[in-house]
């Protein structure tokens, strides 16, 4: 089992979400972050003050995924998550030591 | 036969409805409250008390970070709360009763004597309630625009022992002085709604504030950007729309000149917002929303003094030049003295209301207020309008700087850095936005 971890742009998810259920993906969690990596950030003036605001809104998508199935999804999520401009954001991939549905007990594989 | 009976028949019942509907001769002598004025006058109370609830408490809120918004808005709070007790019991009295130069009587303390019938003779078309209570309103709004000078870091007890020293001290003396018979509206001063009353005298109570309790933790290097200014938007419209109510009913009456002070009022406001954000458009490329709403407040602001003794159109001129000079001191000159006004109290009311004062004394039309400025050939209300801005700034300024000292005395009037840090929402009050 491995997670996923896709940083991606806000605009994106609706096609992401999309694309990775059509590869039989069929659960996520979606959080709002802020982040920067090389894309800079923008200039906020109110009134006399300036503020440099490094950070801009991203969202992070985790998914929990069969071993099998980790580099398909990988795949998807660059293909659907890309515009080719700085920001477009990253993917980690992590092994999961164990995973539980808590309604019904079920583990591991059965749990995804 | 018939037609005689008709007709005396409808003149019985002429006189007899005449008879019934009008007030006693008794009454008639003693009041000429008027159901007119009297309706307009309470819906203008009724403006001006919204303006501070929710108006000012949503603008000024939009405008700190999240973790004070609560707390922000408890000052406005406060100042509703405690200085409508405060008026009642001395303050109407002191400001309004009496004509002494420099202070009213106490005879209306609780306001004693006060009846159904009584009048105030600076308003004998409405009662004195009414009248007592919409200068409460006025009352309430100075105390509470003198907070967001301190924003984001005054305890709130020092914020409460402070606004009801600074209402005794600087607003009721000051009310009296240009209102209620004191020495400066004796001598010409013009100043319709209270540009040196409530918008000079928070301002340059607020400066001296900002500067005794010292800059924000992080000015100058921290990010202190606003919270929500979707709160701030709405807060201006309340505001805009009650000051037809602040300086529309500053005529007393439901009159013209309460309606030719609306217009001027509303076009100000206008003027104000557009010369901002064109300034701001052409300086920084974008008109900010943020500039847009300080500049229709500092429209109002500044054609509050002169708002009845101008033409309309006047206010449109009023409001080119508040957007103008108060954008300039929001930046430039708060800039340059590194004072943190962090709700640029002074920049926009206090520059505003001594901008619309002296501008009073250029623009004043006898045909509208019934007196001349410069323009018409009156210069001397030039220097009269100087003099009464001169006073207003001293006495504001000094003993404001005075009651801090003696306020700061008894307690800190700064939270500790851990409770700035923390936040005021959360220190002074327990509570946090989610």
């Amino acid at each position: 089992m491995k997670l996923v971890v896709a940083i991606i742009k806000p605009f994106k998810l609706d096609e992401v979400r999309q694309a990775l259920t059509a590869i039989g993906v069929h659960g996520m969690t979606v959080t709002e972050v802020k982040g920067y990596g090389r894309q800079k950030g923008h200039t906020e003036i109110y009134r006399g003050a300036e503020y440099v605001v490094n950070f801009l809104p991203k969202l992070r998508i985790e998914i929990a995924v069969p071993a099998e199935i980790a580099d398909k999804a990988v795949e998807v999520i660059t293909e659907h998550a890309r515009t080719g401009k700085i920001g477009d954001g990253k993917i980690f991939v992590t092994p999961i030591d164990r995973a539980l549905r808590i309604r019904t007990g079920e583990t591991d594989a059965d749990a995804l | 036969m018939r037609a005689l009976s008709h007709r005396a028949a409808r003149s019985a019942a002429a006189i007899a409805t005449a008879t019934i509907f009008s007030a006693t001769p008794a009454f008639a002598a003693t009041s000429g409250i008027n159901a007119a004025d009297t309706a307009w006058m309470t819906v203008a109370t009724a403006l001006v008390l919204m303006m501070t609830i929710p108006g000012l408490a949503l603008f000024y809120s939009g405008m700190v970070r999240k973790k004070n918004v609560l707390a922000t808005m408890a000052q406005s709070l406060a100042a509703v709360t405690v200085i409508s007790i405060l008026w009642v019991a001395f303050g109407y009295s002191l400001a309004f009763v009496g004509n002494g130069p420099w202070l009213g009587t106490l005879n209306r303390w609780f306001l004693e004597g006060l009846t159904m019938d009584s009048v105030n003779p600076a308003a004998k078309t409405i009662p004195e309630a009414l009248f007592m209570l919409y200068q409460m309103t006025f009352a309430i709004i100075t105390v509470a625009l003198v907070a967001g000078s301190v924003a984001d870091r005054m305890r709130f007890s020092a914020y409460l022992l402070f606004s009801v020293t600074w209402f005794m001290f600087v607003y009721v003396p000051l009310a009296h002085w240009v209102w209620g018979g004191g020495f400066l509206g004796s001598m010409g001063v013009l100043d319709f709604a209270g540009g040196l009353v409530v918008h000079l005298s928070a301002g340059a109570g607020g400066l001296v504030a900002a500067m005794v309790v010292g800059r924000r933790h992080g000015y100058g290097f921290e990010n202190l950007s606003p919270f929500d200014l979707s709160l701030a938007v709405v807060g201006t419209g309340l505001l805009w729309v009650g000051w037809f109510g602040f300086n529309g009913g500053s005529a007393l009456a439901a009159n013209s000149r309460a309606v030719m002070a609306i217009v001027a009022t509303h076009l100000a406001a206008c003027a104000g917002a557009l010369t901002w954000g064109a300034i701001e458009w052409s300086k920084r490329r974008k008109p900010s929303v943020l500039g847009m709403i300080s500049g229709a407040v500092a429209g109002l602001g500044t054609i509050t003094p002169a708002s009845g003794f101008v033409e309309p159109w006047h206010g449109i001129v009023i409001g080119i030049v508040a957007g103008a000079i108060c954008y300039w001191a929001c930046t430039w000159l708060k800039l340059r003295f590194k004072y943190d006004d962090s709700l640029d109290v002074f920049g926009v009311h206090g520059i505003g209301g001594m901008t619309g004062t002296l501008l009073a004394g250029l623009f004043a039309t006898a045909a509208i207020g019934g007196t001349s400025g410069l323009f018409e050939g009156h210069p001397q209300q030039l220097l009269i309008q100087l003099y009464g801005v001169a006073v207003t700034l001293v006495w504001s300024g000094g003993v404001t700087y005075a009651l801090l000292k003696l306020v700061g005395a008894l307690v800190p009037l700064r939270v500790s850095a851990e409770q700035e840090l923390e936040g005021l929402d959360i220190s002074q009050h327990g509570e946090a936005l989610q």
